[in-house]
């Protein structure tokens, strides 16, 4: 009997036997998350109804030194969230409850499997919202934002996750239970929840978490500016940066972007003779105030080349230019059998040398690379369309992936802004962090889940790292 | 003890490296680069010593070692980029140079610790943000990357350049705040702002509690404040409460700030000029030192009147101390002399309210017996002595941060 049946029959009267999944055909479903290009079966599924059950699964798993994995919606792009053979993974979706919201604080506890665009929902009547707005927020889990720290277009003023998580009750791979941060979010000792925020689920399993809640913003605006380069559209982000605006968003995307969402059910207008458009969003409490910064702002586009500048007529106007953007990656995915979502960032200042440059490798390998991105924080998304079943096309999209992520790092910046390392971004890592700096992680890893059996595979590539010795040290 | 010989550490890094004795006759070493930093600390961590870090000697009281390394060698900025709004600069450049600096092009970092003159490493290792992290949060959402050297002499190079970055664990948020338990910090990336054109700062006089109630009202409205700081008399100099509140942006913004400002406090809050506001915040920032010891509490808005008087009722019933509160975040910050009895009652009591009462500075006997943290929740303090095994894996750093 593997060491993963036995644990399973411990699991089982915990759970019951229909909240796990054994059968090939059941966990296929979750062998991939959103990352078309890995796959990966994982031994069983197990679904916990409570806390107290996630605490009773992990312990189970320690006792018999079973890996696990945590997975929420499986909306992640780095197949983070993937476990092999010999691992359990724990889905919690069933924990969905929100325990607290405390206007009068501005935060909420919520359970990891409540869905990130709900709890903005609940704060809504008390004028506050949940601001890391990732893509996905429809369909993705607060505990997957929280191991991922993910972001979203809004957090180029407001944040990503890792400034809005006070506290967290953490299960640790041996089964311990911890709280870390307190109800106001100072620690109680060094920071680890700013440690365990996108630590990608591999200190431990997040079953509470308390974060901050934003005011609403009362005046918005919203611009929509067209350009016949992406290097001046660059250089108008640049501007806008510099001019010391801080922008509640500020999307761009190119040509084919918006070619294909022009001709999806999600058209939002935009013009499709354009090399790039960019969706500026400024907000604030004061009508007056937002209105002078958007009259600056267009300027600023103006000056930098902008063919027409357009400003959301009313709210209707502002959801219809915002879906454009929203559903680009689906309208994208209707082109053709797959799509790779690629994350990067560069300095804001480099944005179109390098946009220069990926449509140069994108042409090198013969393939369509989109472009739809958080220019604001110079936080790219090059899309590649591809269809997996040519091997030849695999290939191009894999060497064309390398090369634009070296294109990045070249340029001073990082092989992901928001989507995490995974399994998909280990190779990277090494042209990012010396053996010294990958040893540390791995080591404060060590410290969390010595067995190294929680989320195992992911972000840390092993061979790479400088081996550290933690001296057993007297205790005085 | 042992103790290495000022001559030793000398032939160690060469003449080009000051090193010198201090006071008490301890070698003191000031390194130019992290490689000879990394060179001391290796050799420490080989030889047993014990190492106290010192930057400008401007917070933290002087602890025993057997070497001091001043960090004030490990200055200026690197680099700035005035298009991407990114700084590095090395940690023992001085808060005003690299304020002025960065004021050259036009941009600021948006933290005013309390203290002055401080290094730039102080304010990392002790997470001291001051009255604007009402509006711009903790020292943590400030720093994008660093560079630290391990008590064992390694270089370990985390976060990066850019303004949103998940590559790896984020060792920043670990070190910052850390108190210098995982090593010292050489080198940061820092995230600017622009410098705002208009700087307004509003000042209202009272009773605390009435203050208290108009801050609480202020916070509730729309965004907060850039700073929103209740002052005691002892932190402006004065003879009564202020409640101080501080509006940056553009003049339309704070010009629509204040008409919403003076809408909730439901008191006069007055208008003061450029001088005099920046004698008030500058005046409460260097008074923050004038005592032996500093705590800060962390609580939620709700609760300020409860731990203010929770301060003030074990460490200073005359009211006489600095003491100020950063209204939206929750945080009361207190400095004066102490009976570490006092502080030891007071950490309990608030922990029982679930506030966290962190030492940010005190005498060394006070620091050494009462850790700047102290009160873990259960199943932390292992994890905070397994993070300090890995980083200072001989106890040549030893921070007193609860981890023996």
């Amino acid at each position: 009997m593997t060491a993963l049946t036995q644990v399973l029959s411990a699991i089982e009267p915990i759970v019951g036997s229909r909240w796990i999944r054994r059968g090939r055909a059941e966990l296929e479903t979750y062998s991939s998350d959103g990352l078309p290009t890995l796959h990966a079966r994982p031994g069983a599924a197990v679904l916990p109804g409570s806390r107290d059950e996630v605490i009773r699964i992990v312990r189970a798993l320690a006792q018999y030194h079973v890996p696990f994995v945590a997975r929420g919606a499986g909306t992640g792009l780095s197949g983070g969230a993937l476990a092999q053979a010999d691992a359990l993974l724990i889905i919690l979706t069933r924990l969905t409850r929100i325990l607290q919201i405390d206007p009068r604080n501005r935060r909420a506890t919520v359970e990891p499997g409540v869905v990130n665009v709900r709890l903005s929902n609940a704060a809504a009547p008390f004028g506050l919202h949940y601001a890391p707005d990732p893509s996905s927020q429809t369909a993705c889990t607060l505990g997957g934002n929280v191991a991922e720290n993910a972001g979203g277009p809004h957090c180029v003023k407001y944040g990503v996750t890792t400034n809005h998580i006070l506290a967290l009750e953490v299960v640790l791979p041996d089964g311990d239970v911890v709280q870390l941060g307190s109800p106001g979010g100072d620690p109680w000792g060094p920071d680890l929840v700013g440690l365990f925020v996108g630590s990608e689920g591999m200190l431990g399993i997040a079953t509470r978490i308390t974060v901050r809640l934003t005011p609403l913003p009362t005046a918005v605006r919203t611009l929509l500016a067209d350009f016949n380069t992406l290097r001046a559209a660059g250089e108008a982000v640049s501007a806008i940066i510099a001019a010391g605006v801080v922008p509640a968003a500020l999307e761009m995307m190119d040509r084919n972007c918006v070619g294909v969402v022009e001709s999806s059910i999600y058209a939002a207008g935009y013009p499709t003779d354009a090399a790039a458009v960019l969706l500026v969003e400024l907000d604030g409490m004061e009508d007056d105030a937002v209105a002078d910064v958007a009259r600056a702002v267009a300027a600023l586009l103006a000056d930098h080349g902008a063919r027409t500048i357009r400003t959301a007529s009313d709210e209707a106007d502002r959801q219809r230019l915002w879906q454009g953007r929203k559903k680009a990656f689906g309208a994208l995915g209707r082109l053709s059998p797959d799509l790779v979502v690629q994350d990067a960032v560069v300095p804001r200042s480099t944005l179109p040398d390098v946009l220069d440059r990926i449509a140069a490798i994108g042409d090198r390998y013969g393939l369509t690379v989109s472009n739809v991105f958080h220019a604001g924080d110079g936080n790219l998304h090059p899309n590649i369309t591809f269809d997996r079943s040519d091997p030849d096309q695999r290939h191009r999209v894999e060497r064309a992936s390398v090369e634009i992520m070296e294109a990045c790092i070249a340029a001073g910046g990082t092989i992901t802004g928001e989507h995490g390392v995974g399994r998909d971004k280990l190779r990277y890592m090494p042209a990012l962090f010396d053996a010294n700096t990958l040893g540390a992680m791995r080591a404060v890893r060590r410290v969390f889940d010595p067995e190294e059996r929680c989320n195992p595979g992911k972000v840390i590539p092993i061979h790479a790292c400088r081996e550290w010795t933690t001296a057993k040290r007297t205790i005085t | 003890m042992t103790r290495p010989t000022t001559e030793r550490i000398r032939a160690m890094l060469g003449s080009a490296v000051r090193v010198d004795a201090t006071a008490d006759g301890i070698p003191r070493a000031t390194p130019r680069h992290e490689e000879e930093c990394a060179l001391l600390l290796h050799h420490a961590n080989a030889e047993g010593w014990t190492v106290a870090v010192q930057g400008s000697g401007a917070w933290a009281a002087p602890r025993p070692a057997a070497l001091v390394i001043a960090t004030t060698g490990l200055d200026g900025l690197s680099d700035v980029s005035p298009a991407d709004l990114v700084a590095t600069v090395r940690a023992g450049t001085t808060w005003r140079r690299l304020q002025q600096e960065l004021g050259d092009h036009g941009m600021w970092l948006a933290i005013d610790p309390p203290g002055s003159d401080r290094t730039v490493g102080s304010v990392t290792a002790t997470g001291t943000a001051g009255p604007l992290r009402s509006g711009f949060g903790q020292v943590r959402e400030h720093i994008l990357g660093l560079t630290i050297v391990t008590g064992d002499g390694k270089v370990v190079r985390t976060g990066g350049r850019v303004v949103k970055n998940v590559a790896g664990y984020d060792l920043a948020k670990l070190v910052t705040g850390s108190f210098g338990a995982f090593g010292i910090v050489t080198e940061l990336h820092l995230r600017l702002r622009t410098v705002p054109r208009a700087d307004q700062t509003l000042v209202g006089r009272g009773v605390r509690d009435e203050l208290l109630d108009a801050a609480l009202a202020i916070a509730e409205g729309g965004v907060p404040p850039a700073a929103l700081e209740l002052l005691s008399p002892g932190a402006t100099g004065g003879d009564g409460w202020r409640l101080a509140v501080r509006l940056l942006g553009t003049d339309g913004d704070v010009e629509a700030g204040r008409n919403d400002v003076c809408r909730r406090a439901g008191i006069a809050l007055a208008d003061t000029s450029a001088m005099e506001s920046a004698a008030l915040w500058r005046g409460a920032a260097a008074r923050a030192v004038d005592g032996q010891v500093t705590v800060r509490l962390g609580g939620l808005p709700e609760g300020l009147a409860a731990t203010l008087d929770l301060v003030a009722h074990h460490l200073d019933d005359t009211v006489e101390d600095w003491m100020s509160a950063t209204v939206p975040a929750g945080t009361v910050r207190w400095t004066g002399d102490a009976r570490i009895e006092d502080l030891n009652l007071l950490r309990r009591l608030a922990a029982e309210r679930e506030i966290p009462l962190t030492v940010e500075r005190a005498p060394w006997e006070t620091l050494e017996r009462l850790g700047h943290f102290g009160a873990y929740r259960e199943g932390v303090g292992r994890l905070v002595r397994g993070l300090c095994d890995v980083f200072d894996p001989g106890a040549v750093l030893r921070a007193p941060v609860g981890a023996t």
